[in-house]
């Protein structure tokens, strides 16, 4: 080991100095993001009078996320309208993403162009994403509509965004056209990494495109599908900035697009609730646990499926 | 499908995806040159002559200059301050054997695995005990802490591939810690430390929730606050709407023409983990 000599310079005099390297990063990481963490945890077992810690509950507070009727009427909706958006962004978001990457691997001309134009929603702000697509679906002055009106029957052009029963389907394929991208590049280069032997040889057998896909380049895809199937789980249980740019703070219209992370706002800065910080305190240590060991979970299944290939 | 008609059909689907994915921004852009009187009358249409007040109406009066101002400050400062505390910190862990080095290691890096979003409330009531509640200070530091753990696992394992025997030199040659640091190692990581502050800058200059918590007084905003201030007050006024977004989303794009490379490096550094 090259380094040898000076590090036994290191431990002999002067050990402590490399600890006064660390000292300005341990005490940002520590006080800002560390402490409030662990905070939040304690913060979670006691009730509240507004902004003072009151008496010791146990779990008290977490129990009142599913026994309170007006909480947990927010709430299962909310933990549904995600669910909804991950079943979403895996049938549509990544099917497509997977059915581009296919295409790009045959593809001769304007391939590295098109994966570019193809990701750059990816680079907008989810903020601004929202805001446009208020602009283009507005049932007066939009641009989609007036083109819907233009090409098929009255019918077609509504307030997409406005009715609750085709909100939330509108945030599936608003997050789609943002991230499609990002399953395409992964899948593209899992494809690029399968050799082309297999696929010929199985040609030379006499197997169609489509069961060459299925036997052979679909079950070669696995560990790129465990990695976005996790990926989107994370991006869709943490959807904030998209949705309140599409209806407001209280997920509109009617609540149709209301998400855990929005509730999670709600319940912490704006629900006037007088134990709002111990509500909002057992749901954020909750979701942090459903999310984490649900992430932990899928890894598990998906790693489980590769191994017994 | 036959192989002649998958290759009609093929790249007329990714072409015609391609225009799905382009035209909604070509309509903000070309939204953003045209008077909002334009857009009702004509939903579907093209800008006639070079229009450009919608982005001074959005600059002055939407006070689009304060908020990119703000976020400017904000979120150069905490990249700056965010990469310089953990250089210093990444120099040791990465090329040095001291007690508890290993403990530190995985203390900073655990922290990109944790949802800072769920830590909040704690953090709230931090900051408004340090009277750092809605101030642009307080917000820098929360998002120059946040960036720590990426920072040094970045930086650190870029320290560990530099030659051994250059702080030996430097010490044979009775230079000291911070010494060596400065004048040796400091130069080197360059390049790395360019990458840790372009790859952070993205994140925090889109990012929302924080300033949304943490942030009041309109002339301390953050441009993605601001922007759903912008859009209840002019809501009726589209072409200063999307000249808002534009700018939103303009200094992202330009940061991405001059800075790829990084932003790459960035990407990977984080996957090969």
């Amino acid at each position: 080991m090259a380094q040898a000599p000076v590090t036994t310079r290191g431990r002999g005099g002067r050990a402590g100095t490399w600890y006064l390297f660390l000292v300005p990063a341990l005490l940002l990481y520590s006080l800002f993001v560390v402490y409030p963490l662990l905070t939040g945890l304690s913060y979670s077992v006691f009730s509240w009078k507004g902004t003072v810690r009151d008496a010791f509950v146990g779990v008290d507070n977490y129990v009142g996320l599913f026994t309170n009727e007006a909480f947990r009427s927010k709430l299962l909706p909310a933990l549904g309208h995600n669910l909804a958006l991950f079943a979403g962004t895996m049938l549509v978001q990544n099917t497509m993403g997977l059915a581009f990457a296919l295409a790009f691997s045959r593809a001769r001309r304007g391939k590295r162009a098109l994966q570019i134009i193809f990701a750059t929603p990816y680079l907008v702000n989810p903020l601004v994403i929202g805001y446009l697509w208020t602009l283009l679906l507005s049932p007066t002055f939009g641009p989609a509509n007036t083109l819907l009106r233009a090409i098929g029957p009255d019918e077609l052009a509504k307030p997409w965004l406005g009715d609750p029963s085709t909100a939330l389907p509108m945030v599936i394929l608003i997050t789609t056209w943002q991230w499609v991208g990002f399953p395409m590049l992964l899948f593209s280069a899992a494809i690029g990494g399968i050799p082309a032997e297999y696929a010929e040889a199985a040609r030379v057998d006499g197997a169609s495109s489509w069961r060459v896909f299925w036997h052979i380049t679909l079950p070669l895809l696995r560990p790129a599908i465990g990695t976005i199937t996790v990926l989107s789980f994370i991006g869709s249980m943490n959807t904030f900035a998209l949705v309140y740019a599409l209806g407001g703070s209280s997920g509109g219209p009617a609540g149709s697009t209301d998400v855990l992370g929005l509730l999670f706002y709600r319940a912490a800065f704006a629900s006037g609730d007088i134990n709002a910080v111990g509500t909002a305190s057992a749901l954020a240590v909750f979701l942090f646990t459903f999310i984490f060991g649900t992430t932990i979970l899928l890894n598990r299944i998906l790693r489980q499926g590769e191994e017994a290939m | 499908m036959t192989p002649r008609r998958g290759a009609v059909m093929v790249p007329l689907m990714l072409w015609g995806y391609a225009l799905v994915a382009m035209i909604p921004l070509f309509v903000m852009v070309l939204g953003s040159l045209r008077p909002t009187q334009d857009l009702f009358n004509d939903p579907i249409g093209l800008p006639n002559k070079l229009y450009l007040s919608n982005y001074t109406r959005a600059w002055t009066e939407a006070s689009f200059s304060t908020y990119v101002l703000n976020s400017v400050v904000v979120v150069t400062g905490a990249v700056i301050l965010g990469a310089a505390v953990s250089v210093l910190a990444a120099y040791p862990l990465g090329r040095r054997k001291f007690t508890g080095r290993g403990f530190f290691i995985g203390y900073f890096i655990s922290g990109m695995t944790l949802p800072g979003h769920f830590g909040v409330l704690p953090l709230f009531y931090l900051l408004d005990g340090l009277n750092l509640v809605d101030s642009r200070l307080g917000l820098m530091l929360v998002y120059a802490a946040g960036s720590v753990p990426f920072n040094v696992f970045v930086l650190s394992a870029f320290f560990r591939q530099l030659p051994g025997e250059l702080d030996e030199a430097a010490a044979l040659d009775g230079a000291g810690p911070f010494a060596t640091f400065r004048h040796i190692m400091l130069p080197l990581v360059r390049p790395a430390i360019a990458t840790v502050v372009v790859f952070q800058f993205v994140p925090l200059w889109n990012d929302f929730f924080y300033p949304l918590v943490l942030l009041r007084d309109e002339s301390k905003l953050t441009i993605p606050v601001g922007l759903t201030h912008f859009f209840g007050r002019f809501q009726n006024d589209w072409g200063t709407l999307f000249a808002g977004l534009v700018m939103t989303t303009l200094p992202l794009v330009i940061l991405f023409g001059i800075a790829t490379r990084q932003i790459v490096a960035g990407l990977t550094a984080g996957m090969n983990r």
